[in-house]
């Protein structure tokens, strides 16, 4: 079951969540035969300019049917990631997705002026959380997707991910479309807390409804937008609910780490339905 | 000597089979069929379980004792569990016959000796069950081995007594004086590494008796390989969720995954004062 997604075809519209699969390499075990090109793509944890060691323990923390996360997005910075990371993901027969994070908006047009010039990679993925200042700003958002598509010396699609927060979704979609957004991914973390109080996103089923909401209005709002949705997603039929609401693809993240074979098995279930 | 860094093995994700499940002391002994796991198996390898209740989503890390061939089933893992928490609670209340998902055998092994050298080994409570298995794999190497058993108590030391089979000698170590030395590892150390005259010093426990038995071994100037015992939220080295402090080769501070990276590390390249 192929499927378009901003101009790239998928093998499958199962996509391994940013963060949630490691630097692909600990993810292959899991896959079978095929290995990663099981999979409709890989977007891989958040890269900034600079590595992060990322934070202190504990850095995820169980609460029902979900995880808190608080990791300070540990890795080893563009320059090692593309020296050391990206030949090897490149070479595994399935579309790249890099994930980006910034402090500032320069960063990120940095970032994507690094990508742009790099073999390999399919499409660029905003993490827009990551601002220092105007985190969750739908005009900051934008400033940023404006920037990396400006700063992108060729025409990578650039996916930008957002919040499943209902009162705001609808708005940042509509300004980081207008900013050239090729497609929007909804269904990043929740903010939430870990019990010390440090912020940190929550995961897991216990958001999908909250997500599958959310990537239905945005639907509606955007009826010719490309939407990927996620959000807790660990079964078969989760992914047919958020393909439902006119989602053209799904990623699948925090499920992985409770159960690492949920991918494979995932993209193996919903290509089995369009055979059948 | 050259003591060189352990190999990752393979791992499979399997439904496996609890066989049997018995008390010994304060910890319950649980015999898996995992089909796959057992042959990949290295001593230091544990294996991940997940919670059967599906809203815990952490997996729960478990220590490999033994890999033992069980009459019509092939080889089969026995874990030692310490029933404390919800994973450790659910996991020792299960009855022989029940399924549990597993994932194994993962993380770094202990590294061996090319020659065969004196080796002693230092374990504590649960956490000494790998070093049994090493032992064997040392002896059939034609290493020396010594070995400590340490707990809080009687009922929370590993027997010993299999142990005698393929070790020089064993030194037992209890806080309470219940049984052995009355004591702890630190307070033992010293002397055990100048009886046995170690060149690898192998240690599995809590931080605190990692950390003395590592800097013992620095004094004596003999390699320390000590098994790191974190929360390890997915255990395969996806989530960056287990971090330790540690200096690279390079002396550079780093944080490494203890699922993947380790658990078994280099002594003295672990930052001790940063792991808490």
């Amino acid at each position: 079951m192929t499927v378009e997604l901003a101009g790239l075809t998928l093998a499958s519209p199962l996509l391994v969540a940013s963060g949630c699969g490691g630097t692909g390499r600990e993810l292959v075990p899991y896959l079978g035969e095929q290995g990663l090109a099981a999979l409709g793509g890989f977007v891989t944890r958040s890269i900034t300019l600079d590595a992060r060691a990322g934070g202190p323990a504990p850095r995820l923390v169980e609460t029902p049917s979900g995880l808190l996360h608080a990791t300070g997005l540990p890795n080893p910075g563009i320059d090692l990631f593309l020296a050391t990371e990206l030949p090897w993901l490149a070479r595994q027969d399935t579309r790249v997705v890099v994930s980006v994070a910034g402090r500032t908006i320069g960063e990120y047009a940095e970032l994507a002026r690094r990508l742009g010039r790099s073999p390999g990679l399919a499409a660029i993925e905003v993490n827009v959380d990551a601002l220092e200042t105007g985190s969750g700003e739908p005009f900051q958002a934008g400033s940023v997707v404006a920037a990396v598509k400006r700063d992108l010396p060729r025409g990578l699609p650039v996916l930008v991910k957002i919040r499943p927060d209902l009162v705001r979704v609808v708005e940042t979609v509509r300004v980081v479309l207008e900013a050239g957004a090729d497609a929007v991914v909804v269904g990043t973390a929740q903010p939430a807390a870990l019990p010390d109080g440090r912020p940190a996103g929550l995961s897991g089923p216990a958001v999908r409804p909250l997500a599958l909401r959310c990537v239905t209005e945005v639907c509606a709002a955007f009826p010719d937008a490309q939407v990927v949705g996620g959000g807790g997603i660990a079964t078969a039929a989760d992914a047919r609910s958020f393909l439902a609401a006119g989602a053209v693809a799904v990623q699948v993240g925090a499920a992985l780490l409770h159960d690492p074979t949920t991918a494979a098995r995932l993209a193996a279930d919903l290509t089995q339905e369009t055979v059948r | 000597m050259t003591v060189t860094t352990g190999e990752r093995a393979g791992a499979v994700h399997a439904s496996g089979e609890l066989l049997d499940t018995k008390r010994i002391g304060a910890f319950r002994h649980l015999t898996v069929v995992a089909p796959g796991v057992p042959e990949r198996f290295r001593p230091g390898n544990f294996v991940a379980v997940s919670v059967g209740d599906s809203s815990f989503l952490a997996r729960r890390s478990y220590w490999v004792h033994r890999v033992r061939p069980v009459g019509g089933y092939g080889a089969t893992v026995q874990l030692v569990v310490d029933p404390n928490g919800v994973g450790g609670a659910w996991l020792a209340s299960l009855p022989a016959g029940s399924r549990i998902e597993v994932t194994g055998p993962l993380g770094r092994p202990f590294a061996l000796p090319k020659e065969p050298v004196s080796c002693l080994l230092v374990g504590e409570g649960y956490s000494a069950a790998p070093l049994f298995p090493l032992a064997e794999r040392l002896r059939e190497r034609g290493c020396a081995v010594t070995m400590v058993v340490a707990g809080a108590d009687e009922a929370h030391l590993l027997s010993s007594l299999e142990a005698r089979r393929s070790v020089r000698a064993v030194t037992v170590v209890t806080a309470d004086g219940s049984v052995g030395q009355k004591g702890r590892v630190a307070g033992v150390i010293e002397e055990a590494l100048a009886r046995s005259q170690a060149e690898v010093v192998y240690a599995a426990g809590p931080h605190d008796t990692l950390h003395a038995v590592a800097a013992a071994a620095e004094a004596h100037g003999a390699w320390s390989q000590t098994a790191v015992e974190v929360p390890q939220p997915c255990a395969t080295g996806l989530c960056h969720g287990c971090p330790v402090p540690v200096v690279g080769e390079d002396g550079v501070a780093r944080v490494a995954r203890a699922c993947s990276d380790g658990p078994v590390l280099r002594g003295d390249r672990v930052r001790w004062g940063d792991l808490g």
